[in-house]
C-alpha cells in the first residue's frame, strides 16, 4: 500500500503522482516508440486503429462517461472530420490545416447537435443523436457533387510540410503523438473547473445548476469538445483506410463507439484506450479461433454474439470495464490480503418514475 | 390525383401498422421498466423466423404458424429477462439500454449459426393470395388489410388487458413506482417478466406481419430502428400514442417516398422526429415530466 504524503501544493498539479508512475508509464512510452522497429507491418496496422479508435473513444468518454450525455450518433461526427480532412486534402490544404479544420468543423456539428440536448435527457437524447446520424449518413450519400456519394472518396498520404507521410511508421508516429496529446489536454481539462462542472452535470444536473453552473453552456462545449476529438479521428481514419464512403459510418459503427466507453470502463480515460484496444482487437481474436470451429459457423454471426455477449458480461459482473477489473486486481495486491468482496460494491435503487409527477 | 394519395396513404397505414407494433413492444417494456429495448426489432426477427419454421418448414397452417411464434416468443422474452435483465435491475437506465444492444447482437449472431436458417433470405406464404380491393380508386392488397385489422384487434386486446385485467393493472402500478408496488404486494420482478415475455410476443405478431411484405432474414430487425419515431412522436410511455405515431410515421414516409426527391423517403421518420423532439418533447401522447429534487 503506498500512502502519498503531499508537502507541496505543488505535488497537487503534477502530472504524475509518484515514482512508480513515471516509472510505468515512462516503460509504456520507451515499448510505444520502439514498436514500429520490432513488430511486423501486420501489427503495426492494428496499432494504427487503436490509436485511432482511442482518440475516439476519449472524445466520447468525455461527453458519456464524464458529461453524462448519451450519443448514439458519434459515426457521423467521425463522417464529419473524414469528409473535411479528404474535401480540403483535395483542394490542396496542408495536412495542419485541414486537421484543425476537421476538429472545428465537427465541433461547430457537435454545437449543432448539442443544442436539442439541452432539452433532452437520456433515453430521449440517445434517439435525437441516432436520428442525427442516420440523416447526416443519407446527406453524405445524396449530396454527390461533394462527398462522391456512395462511390466514396479516396485519399493520398499525408503530407506535412513538404515531409510525405507514406510509410506506415510515420504515420504510426503521428497517431501516437495526437494521442498522446489528446490524452493530455483531457487529463488537463477534466482536473479544471471546466471538467468538474461536466462530473457534475454528470452525478446531478438539479445540484449543478444549484451550484451555479451553466447547465446549457457546459452541455454544448461537452459536446462541441467531444465532437472535435472524434473529428481529429476520423482525419485520422480517412487517412488510414485511404477510402472513406457512407456505408463506413451509420448507426452500428455509431454503438460500436459507445461500447468502447462502456467495455473500456465509463468515467476513465486509461477505459477508452483499453476499449479501442479491445473493439479492434476482439475480431482478430475471434478469427483465430474460428479455425478451431466448424466451417458450418459463419465469422459474422460468431463475432456478433461473441461481441453481445461480451458487452452483457461487462455490463453484469464488472459495470467499471476493462479498467475497473484492473483497478479491483491492483487494490487486491495493494491492500493484500485485506481486501474484502464490498470493497466496489454497486448500489442499487428502487426505480421511480420521471414521467409521473 | 386522389386515388393516388388515397392510395399511398393505405399503403403507409399497413406498413404504419408494423412499426406500431414494433413501438408497442418498446412502450411495454419502458412503461414497466424504463428501459428502452434497442433488441426489439431482433425479437421480431426472431419471432418471424419460427413463424417462417412452423409454416414453411413444419408445413402448418398460417394460424398455427402464428400461435407457435407468439407462444415461442413469449418464452425467449420472459428467459431473456430473466438471465440478462434481472440482474441489472435497478441500475441506471443507460446501462440496461446498453444490455439490450449487446442482446440485439446475440440474436442476429445466433440467427445465422442456426442450421435451417443462416444468413438466406425468404419468402413466408400467406393465406391470403392475390386477394385485392377497390376502394374510391385505390387498391388494397388482402394482406395489407389483414395486417391492419390484425393490429387494431391487438391494440383492443392490450387496452382491455391494461384496463381491466389484474395483471394488467399491476403492470401499470409497477411502471409507476417500483417501490410502491413491492408495498401493494405485487411480484414486481415477475411481473417485470410476464411485460418481456408480453413485449416480445407483441414483437413476434408484428414480424410475421411484416414477413410478407419484406422478407425474413438475419437483418430484418434494423427496421425496427423506425420504430423509435414512431413511439417518440406518439410520446414513448403511452400505448395509444406508439399506435398513432407507427401510423404517422408510416404515411410520412409512404407519402415522402412518392412526392419528395429520392433519399427522403428513409430519413423521412427522422426528421419527424428530431422536429417533435425539438417542439414537443414529449411527444403527442407524452405525460409531462419534471424531476424533483
Amino acid at each position: 500500500m503506498r500512502f502519498i504524503f503531499k508537502t507541496d501544493y505543488d505535488q497537487d498539479i503534477r502530472l504524475f503522482q509518484h515514482g512508480g508512475q513515471v516509472f510505468w508509464y515512462g516503460l509504456l512510452g520507451v515499448l510505444l516508440l520502439i514498436a514500429p522497429l520490432v513488430v511486423s507491418g501486420y501489427v503495426l496496422s492494428q496499432l494504427h486503429f487503436i490509436c485511432i479508435y482511442a482518440i475516439v473513444g476519449l472524445g466520447l468518454m468525455l461527453l458519456v462517461g464524464y458529461t453524462g450525455q448519451i450519443s448514439l450518433g458519434h459515426a457521423a461526427f467521425l463522417a464529419t472530420g473524414a469528409y473535411t480532412e479528404a474535401l480540403l486534402q483535395a483542394a490542396g490544404m496542408p495536412f495542419i490545416v485541414s486537421l484543425v479544420s476537421a476538429a472545428l468543423f465537427s465541433a461547430a456539428v457537435g454545437i449543432i447537435v448539442g443544442l436539442p440536448a439541452l432539452r433532452l435527457k437520456g433515453i430521449y437524447l440517445a434517439i435525437a443523436t441516432f436520428a442525427f446520424n442516420v440523416i447526416v449518413e443519407e446527406i453524405i450519400t445524396r449530396w454527390e457533387s461533394v462527398t462522391g456519394g456512395s462511390s466514396g472518396k479516396p485519399l493520398r498520404a499525408i503530407d506535412i510540410f513538404g515531409l510525405r507521410l507514406a510509410s506506415p511508421e510515420s504515420f504510426y508516429y503521428l497517431c501516437l503523438a495526437l494521442t498522446v496529446l489528446s490524452c493530455l489536454a483531457l487529463i488537463n481539462l477534466l482536473r479544471s473547473p471546466t471538467g468538474r462542472a461536466f462530473v457534475a452535470i454528470r452525478d446531478s444536473e438539479v445540484s449543478a445548476s444549484c451550484m451555479g453552473i451553466n447547465l446549457a453552456r457546459y452541455k454544448t462545449m461537452s459536446f462541441a469538445l467531444s465532437a472535435a476529438l472524434t473529428g481529429i479521428g476520423g482525419a485520422l481514419y480517412a487517412h488510414k483506410v485511404g477510402f472513406i464512403s457512407p456505408e463506413q459510418f451509420t448507426l452500428i459503427q455509431s454503438i460500436e463507439l459507445v461500447t468502447i466507453v462502456i467495455i473500456g470502463g465509463a468515467g476513465s480515460l486509461h477505459g477508452a484506450v483499453f476499449g479501442a484496444a479491445f473493439l479492434i482487437l476482439l475480431p482478430q481474436g475471434i478469427s483465430r479461433a474460428k479455425d478451431w470451429l466448424p466451417d458450418a459457423v459463419p465469422q459474422t454471426g460468431l463475432q456478433s454474439v461473441v461481441f453481445g455477449l461480451i458487452l452483457i458480461g461487462f455490463i453484469i459482473f464488472e459495470p467499471y470495464g476493462i479498467y475497473g477489473r484492473w483497478l479491483k486486481i491492483r487494490t487486491w495486491f495493494d491492500v493484500f490480503p485485506f481486501y474484502r468482496r464490498g470493497t466496489f460494491r454497486r448500489q442499487r435503487s428502487y426505480l421511480r418514475s420521471e414521467r409521473l409527477r | 390525383m386522389f386515388s393516388q394519395f388515397l392510395q399511398l396513404t393505405l399503403a403507409g397505414i399497413a406498413q404504419g401498422c408494423v412499426y406500431a407494433l414494433v413501438a408497442l413492444g418498446f412502450v411495454l417494456i419502458y412503461k414497466a421498466t424504463e428501459t428502452v429495448n434497442f433488441a426489439q426489432g431482433d425479437l421480431m426477427m426472431l419471432g418471424a423466423f419460427f413463424g417462417l419454421t412452423a409454416s414453411a418448414m413444419l408445413g402448418w397452417p398460417y394460424w398455427a404458424a402464428i400461435l407457435f411464434a407468439v407462444i415461442v416468443m413469449a418464452a425467449v422474452g420472459m428467459l431473456i429477462e430473466r438471465i440478462v435483465i434481472r440482474p441489472v435491475l435497478g441500475y441506471p437506465t443507460f446501462t440496461v439500454v446498453m444490455i439490450t444492444i449487446g442482446v440485439g447482437y446475440v440474436l442476429r449472431g445466433v440467427v445465422t449459426m442456426v442450421p435451417g436458417w443462416g444468413t438466406e433470405t425468404y419468402a413466408l406464404k400467406t393465406p391470403f393470395g392475390d386477394t385485392v380491393f377497390h376502394i374510391a380508386g385505390a387498391v388494397l392488397a388482402a394482406e395489407q388489410l389483414a395486417t391492419i385489422a390484425l393490429t387494431a384487434a391487438l391494440c383492443f386486446v392490450l387496452y382491455v388487458f391494461f384496463r381491466f385485467a389484474r395483471l394488467g393493472v399491476a403492470m401499470q402500478a409497477t411502471s409507476q413506482n417500483q417501490l410502491a408496488a413491492y408495498y401493494m404486494g405485487i411480484p414486481v420482478q415477475r411481473v417485470n417478466m410476464l411485460i418481456w415475455g408480453l413485449a416480445a410476443a407483441v414483437a413476434a405478431f408484428g414480424g410475421i406481419l411484416l414477413a410478407p411484405a419484406a422478407f425474413v432474414h438475419s437483418n430484418m430487425g434494423f427496421i425496427g430502428l423506425k420504430a423509435f419515431p414512431a413511439a417518440v412522436v406518439g410520446g414513448f410511455g403511452s400505448v395509444p400514442g406508439a399506435v398513432v405515431g407507427g401510423l404517422i410515421i408510416g404515411i410520412v414516409e409512404a407519402l415522402a417516398g412518392f412526392y419528395l426527391p429520392e433519399g427522403f423517403k428513409d430519413t423521412a421518420a427522422y426528421v419527424v422526429v428530431l422536429a417533435v423532439l425539438l417542439l414537443m418533447p414529449s411527444g403527442i401522447f407524452g405525460e409531462t415530466a419534471r424531476k424533483k429534487v
